[in-house]
């Protein structure tokens, strides 16, 4: 390091000739690009993570200049500097001293009270800001959320318990105990009604169509004799009064969950008696410590994964789109794996090299290039509309018209995207087979191995670090990949998971829900843009952890692959 | 040990049955194996293969053209009525309708010409007859003493016994008795009609006239009322054809010379003399002039072969003038035009009996065929137009057309067309719309536009980066450094681009807008930045210098970029205020007179600007890096600097290396959906201004796939969009990588 003292010298022209700002300013793009990955990998956590934190409800007057102040329970959802200028043009009287102003989104909940979740304040207005212990947050199964004070609760319209208090007194505590009570029983309830609902009437329905396909298929076969059209009504018959069973325990059932009411004053001081059986959960944020949020916290990261969508997508969780992601890759890389290898295997160890062999590794190489919405079209024209149609005229011909692989499905999706992720495996693939030295294939066939051992015994277990790196890139690209499902079986809601208890448990011809595609839906076309956007957030960050987790699962088999077989890699 | 094995060598058989059946099984199993996979991975490669050719089997049809096939012949229908007024047929093209010379309306079967019904004219022969349009249904006639009488085809379907039975009727809908329209004798009628109003021009041996019944609804018995009004019009010497536009705004009277009137009339009481044009070139006699479905564009045909094509274009004071917009010529004269009922097509028959059928937008012709001889009077569609029926000498005929896209040819998709109410010929994509004689406006121009248009705002960002990160990465960075910074930007590759798209979207796009004064700063801060700190850090002591060792400047300027980036978002608004009274938006509409959309190129330009950087990071990386270090030694040995060896070394070698890195990443950008799908408004423009949006090949198919009819011309046309994206990366990558071979060899010897 003895130039250091001539660089110490140095005139400002003559670092500027050394190069060194180039460098500089190369250092500077590497710098941007890490901190752009890391910013927005951040973001989506932060914004994602945060979606799940009970936030303190604020009240406090909004006096406006120019229009009447009002009281306001809200939570805060963003802020921002904006210049007056700009609020001027929008008609707020601000006074002329303020040049910059924050601004901030506030959640108001009560959509049927209000009309809208959201509103925009001025700090500046919003005053006397109090966090009242009292104040509750219900999570509802329509309309949003509700802030307000519990005043009453009613069982069969009798008052059982009531106050007066905005604070904690005690009969506010019991009221708001008895409300929690009523709450755990209207849910327990509501878990029976959904039991019945989705899966024991769903079984029944899922029955009778069959029975109605069967019908239909004998009929077109000019199969129907008289005797098995009477052995189908019997079992028809069976099921309908197993439907009407179950129709009278859901009248009991939603006779019950109705009983309970409670009575809510809102900001703007309104009384409003609503069922319990709306709501999912009430909780006080303001009174609650952090032990408790954290508890909160965490019983909404369960819901997000394992409950159902509400509210148009917009609340709940995500549970159908990660079940949906999941089943669609695996079956798209079982679909992927073994005719990736064998095409790798046949233009690497069987087919002649010549021109035609280095024509087509040009192009399977090329085609991994190829834009993914080409192979949604493709699969969409093909697949759905081609083979599919052919499919149901040949073996659901008693379902038509109404398609049943003649529209978009999980099957035609997790082809689709095998086709699209197989050159990025057979390229992989090729590469490994091309790094197993020669010798240790002539050793093998020295030793009297076939052609056909030698690739099963030596050169495939040799190449599995490769085929699995294949596998990861191409399960890491179909996990993200959205714009060809769009075209081939992905929907905003299924109403029923492709895997389940009726025969005949793998429905490869439904369609299913994607947490790509639930991004895009719930971000772009929700009517409810502003209060989707924290789930969606949310649903981004978990569509990351899971493609995180694939690639992680992926590259630990293909180390534990690789360490099995280093003995074999002289 | 070995020499026993070596002395029961011998006694070993390798010919025991067993041993033999091993040996075949393992035989068999080779083979079995060799043709397994022989046929598996060829089908494999087939099957990723058949892509380029399915696209291209979808798209053929496109271009092919049409063909026209006669079904059946027989004589003219109640040939005892006379020839032939009008024919036309109905919607299965089962049941034929002619309207003879004495004003007999004749209901026939097409397949063999037997007559089903033949409805007399209730007031006699008429002096005139029109047709309101083919899709109406609704025709007139005009007696002698002026009356003028409105009849309608009416066809009831029913299905006794599951067959289809087709019963057709006619039905008066002004009355039999007809409307006192003149008080002479018309020569040539006209009528409009619409739900408010109907307009009837009648023209007789010296005088014309005009008649409207505007129909009102009465509120209490809500029954129509009609009220007449008339006017008289100027007389046009020798006239030969009326029509009525189809707003009854227009009504043109064209003489056999094809010179044309335009009276105004839509004051029935103020009748005026709009224009005057001459529709024909040269002394060529007029033959038609009809509708095309719309009714707005006229087509005039003449005796000289030629059909011309015009309609009303606003001119820059929004008076609409008729225009000629295109025509299409014939070696003869014409004889009769016919006009498809749900498409822009139509029919002409020339004195040879030769039937040529057009499309009007594409003016593409895809049949010119001699299906009869000079005894050909007249032609007509069938509704759906796979069907033709000709009149000639010797009876009807019917053929069957198959024409299934004439709307598309290769000049309405690349070239520039004037569609039906422009002002000009245009660029235009719009594939649909709510009604139904719509004029599919199918130009990929705009769309191929916007797709380079966001790749080029997209490499814009994403290649300086890339490359300048790259070269430091491969070639200045510490090692260990190094091992952590590469899979940081490679994670940006498995980033699904639905996150970055929602996040261009719904984050980037509103946090640009509110601060367009930051994006722009930053763009002259940072790099400014960077160097001020690089010369400060030069100035400072050794001692702090040495604190950090070379190779690792990025981690300095971590904080200095997020510094100087945060810095630039906070003094947003002061800069806004203070150089755009606050409003940098309103100053870009307004003072600058661009268009500025919260979804914009430049938005879509960072997005995938993103989703790029990594696909191009680490292809030049790779390039840099795999460079021999004997050539960079030798470069620094003589003297040079590191940064000289860069340049002048590093980078001649690595250039093919980062040239197929652009290419690839511009292969990328091209055929990014998502982003482009979230960001932008997806508005199909050709404008390269930076804060409008765009809509690209791949977002318009994502769009409007699920929605097109399977084998419409639309389906076939996204399919051909397609199949574009496709051939343009695969051609894209295929460059980039022979450009690559090619130059590693010829730099191989460095």
């Amino acid at each position: 390091m003895s130039n250091e003292l001539k660089i110490k010298n140095q005139t400002v022209s003559q670092w500027v000739k050394s190069g060194d700002p180039w460098v500089w300013l190369n250092a500077g793009a590497v710098a941007i690009c890490v901190i752009m990955v890391i910013g927005l990998l951040a973001l989506i956590a932060v914004r994602g993570l945060g979606h799940f934190w009970p936030a303190d409800i604020n009240q406090g007057t909004y006096s406006l200049p120019g229009s009447t102040p009002y009281t306001l329970v809200a939570e805060r959802v963003e802020s921002a500097e904006v210049p007056a200028a700009q609020l001027r043009e929008a008609g707020i009287d601000v006074a002329d001293h303020h040049d910059l102003m924050m601004r901030s989104l506030m959640k108001t909940g009560n959509r049927d009270v209000y009309g809208s979740d959201f509103r925009w304040v001025i700090d500046e207005y919003f005053t006397d800001i109090t966090q009242p212990e009292m104040l509750f947050a219900a999570e509802r199964h329509e309309w949003g959320n509700l802030y307000g004070y519990l005043k009453a609760v009613k069982e069969d319209g009798k008052v059982v318990a009531q106050t007066e208090d905005l604070t904690p007194t005690d009969s506010a505590l019991a009221t708001w105990a008895a409300f929690e009570r009523s709450i755990e029983r209207a849910t327990t309830i509501y878990d029976d009604i959904h039991d019945v609902e989705k899966d024991e009437i769903g079984a029944i329905n899922h029955k009778l169509e069959r029975l109605r396909l069967e019908q239909r298929r004998l009929e077109l076969n000019n199969e129907l004799t008289p005797a098995k059209l009477a052995d189908i009504d019997a079992q028809r018959a069976e099921q309908d009064a197993l439907y009407e069973a179950l129709q009278q325990r859901l009248i009991d059932l939603y006779a019950e969950i109705n009983r309970d009411t409670f009575v809510v004053q809102v900001m703007d001081g309104s009384v409003h008696e609503l069922q319990v059986a709306k709501v999912v959960r009430a909780y006080r944020p303001n009174a609650m410590g952090i032990a408790e949020k954290l508890g909160f916290y965490g019983s909404k990261v369960v819901e997000f994964l394992t409950a159902e969508p509400r509210e148009a997508n917009t609340e709940g969780g995500v549970f159908p789109a990660i079940f949906g992601t999941v089943m669609m890759v695996l079956l798209m890389t079982i679909l992927v794996t073994p005719f990736g290898v064998v095409a790798a295997v046949y233009l690497r160890e069987y087919a002649s090299q010549g021109f035609v062999t280095r024509t087509i590794r040009i192009a399977v190489n090329n085609l991994a290039g190829v834009p993914s919405i080409v192979y949604g079209v493709f699969g969409l024209g093909f697949f759905v509309y081609f083979l599919g149609s052919g499919i149901d005229q040949a073996f659901f011909p008693e379902a038509l018209p109404s398609p049943t692989f003649g529209t978009g499905g999980l099957m035609w999706a997790s082809i689709t995207l095998a086709l699209l992720t197989v050159p990025v495996v057979i390229v992989a693939t090729e590469e490994g087979l091309s790094r197993i030295p020669r010798n240790v294939r002539e050793g093998s066939l020295a030793l009297g191995a076939t052609k056909a051992e030698t690739l099963w015994r030596v050169v495939l277990p040799m190449a599995s670090p490769a085929i699995m790196t294949g596998v990861i890139l191409a399960v890491a690209r179909a996990a993200g990949e959205v714009a060809p499902l769009m075209l081939v079986g992905v929907v905003k809601l299924a109403p029923s998971l492709p895997l389940d208890g009726n025969y005949p448990f793998i429905h490869l011809d439904q369609k299913f829900m994607h947490l790509g595609f639930h991004i895009y839906d719930v971000g772009f076309q929700s009517p409810n843009v502003e209060a989707a956007r924290p789930l969606v957030y949310a649903t981004a960050l978990l569509l990351v952890i899971v493609i995180a987790l694939l690639n992680l699962a992926a590259v630990t088999i293909r180390n534990h692959l690789r360490e099995k077989y280093k003995s074999l890699e002289m | 040990m070995s020499t026993k094995a070596d002395q029961k060598i011998p006694e070993l058989d390798f010919d025991t049955p067993a041993l033999k059946r091993h040996r075949k099984v393992r035989a068999f199993k080779d083979r079995s194996a060799s043709v397994g996979i022989a046929i598996g991975g060829s089908s494999v490669i087939l099957a990723v293969l058949l892509i380029c050719f399915y696209l291209m089997y979808e798209v053929a049809p496109l271009f092919s053209g049409a063909s026209i096939e006669q079904k059946d012949s027989y004589a003219v229908p109640a040939a005892e009525s006379g020839k032939s007024l009008y024919l036309t047929s109905e919607e299965q093209a089962e049941v034929g309708f002619r309207v003879a010379e004495n004003g007999d309306m004749v209901y026939f079967k097409v397949a063999d010409g037997s007559v089903i019904e033949n409805v007399k004219n209730p007031l006699g022969q008429p002096t005139a007859f029109a047709v309101e349009s083919d899709t109406s249904r609704m025709i007139a006639f005009a007696y002698a003493d002026g009356r003028v009488l409105v009849a309608q085809q009416v066809y009831k379907t029913t299905y006794p016994e599951g067959e289809r039975v087709i019963t057709p009727s006619i039905e008066y809908p002004y009355g039999t008795e007809g409307i006192q329209a003149a008080d002479f004798a018309p020569r040539h009628l006209s009528i409009r009609d619409n739900e408010d109003r109907m307009t009837l021009a009648v023209v007789g041996d010296q005088q014309a006239q005009v008649v409207r019944l505007s129909k009102d609804v009465n509120f209490i018995t809500e029954e129509v009322e009609l009220t007449e009004d008339s006017a008289d019009i100027p007389f046009v010497d020798g006239t030969h054809s009326l029509l009525i536009s189809g707003d009854q705004r227009y009504l043109y009277v064209a003489n056999a010379a094809g010179a044309m009137s335009e009276f105004d009339i839509r004051d029935i009481d103020d009748v005026q003399l709009k224009e005057q044009i001459d529709l024909i070139d040269g002394d060529a006699q007029l033959v038609s002039m009809r509708y095309l479905l719309g009714q707005s564009s006229v087509m005039v045909a003449d005796s000289a072969g030629r059909v011309s094509q015009w309609f009303n274009v606003r001119d820059d004071n929004n008076v609409e003038h008729l225009t000629y917009i295109r025509d299409v010529k014939h070696p003869t004269g014409l004889v009769d035009m016919a006009m498809e009922h749900r498409r822009k097509g139509f029919a002409t028959l020339d004195d040879r009996g030769v039937v040529s059928i057009f499309n009007a937008t594409s003016s593409r012709q895809v049949i010119d065929e001699r299906i009869s001889d000079g005894s050909a009077t007249m032609i007509s569609f069938a509704p759906r137009a796979n069907g033709l029926l000709l009149e000639d000498g010797k009876g009807l005929h019917f053929f069957e057309v198959d024409n299934e896209h004439p709307e598309v040819s290769w000049s309405s998709i690349w070239g520039k067309v004037w569609y039906e109410g422009y002002q000009e010929p245009t660029y235009t994509w719009q594939s649909s719309a709510a009604n139904n004689d719509f004029e599919p406006k199918y130009s990929l121009m705009p769309l191929a536009f916007g797709t380079l248009k966001a790749a080029f705002y997209a490499m814009l960002m994403a290649v300086p980066l890339a490359i300048c990160g790259a070269i430091y990465t491969a070639y200045f960075m510490a090692p260990g450094l190094r091992r952590k910074v590469k899979p940081v930007i490679e994670l940006m590759e498995a980033l699904p681009t639905v996150i970055l798209g929602f996040l261009a979207g719904l984050f980037f796009a509103p946090f640009l807008e509110e601060n367009l004064a930051a994006a722009f700063s930053i763009l002259v801060v940072l790099p400014l930045g960077i160097l001020l700190f690089a010369f400060i850090w030069s100035r400072l002591p050794q001692s702090v210098r040495f604190m950090v060792p070379d190779g690792w400047q990025p981690m300095l300027l971590i904080p200095v970029v997020v510094l100087l980036g945060w810095g630039c978002v906070a003094m947003s608004p002061v800069i806004e205020l203070s150089f755009f009274d606050g409003n940098i938006r309103g100053f870009i509409t307004n003072d600058l007179g661009i268009t500025f959309d919260q979804r914009n190129a430049l938005v879509v330009g960072f997005a995938m600007g993103f989703a790029v950087i990594p696909t191009i990071f680490s292809i030049t990386e790779d390039a840099i890096f795999s460079v021999p270090k004997a050539l960079t030694q030798g470069s620094l040995a003589l003297g040079a600097t590191y940064w000289q060896t860069m340049t002048r070394v590093v980078l001649p070698t690595a250039s093919p290396g980062i040239f197929s890195a652009i290419m690839i990443g511009m292969g990328r950008a091209v055929g990014e959906t998502m982003i482009v799908l979230m960001a932008t408004g997806n508005t199909p423009i050709m404008d390269f201004n930076i804060f409008e949006g765009m809509r690209t090949l791949a977002a318009n198919l994502a769009v409007e796939v699920p929605e097109s009819e399977v084998g419409s011309s639309h389906y076939r046309i996204l399919f051909l969009a397609a199949f574009v994206l496709f051939a343009f990366t695969f051609v894209v990558n295929t460059i980039a990588e022979s450009v690559r071979q090619h130059l590693r060899k010829k730099y191989g010897s460095l």
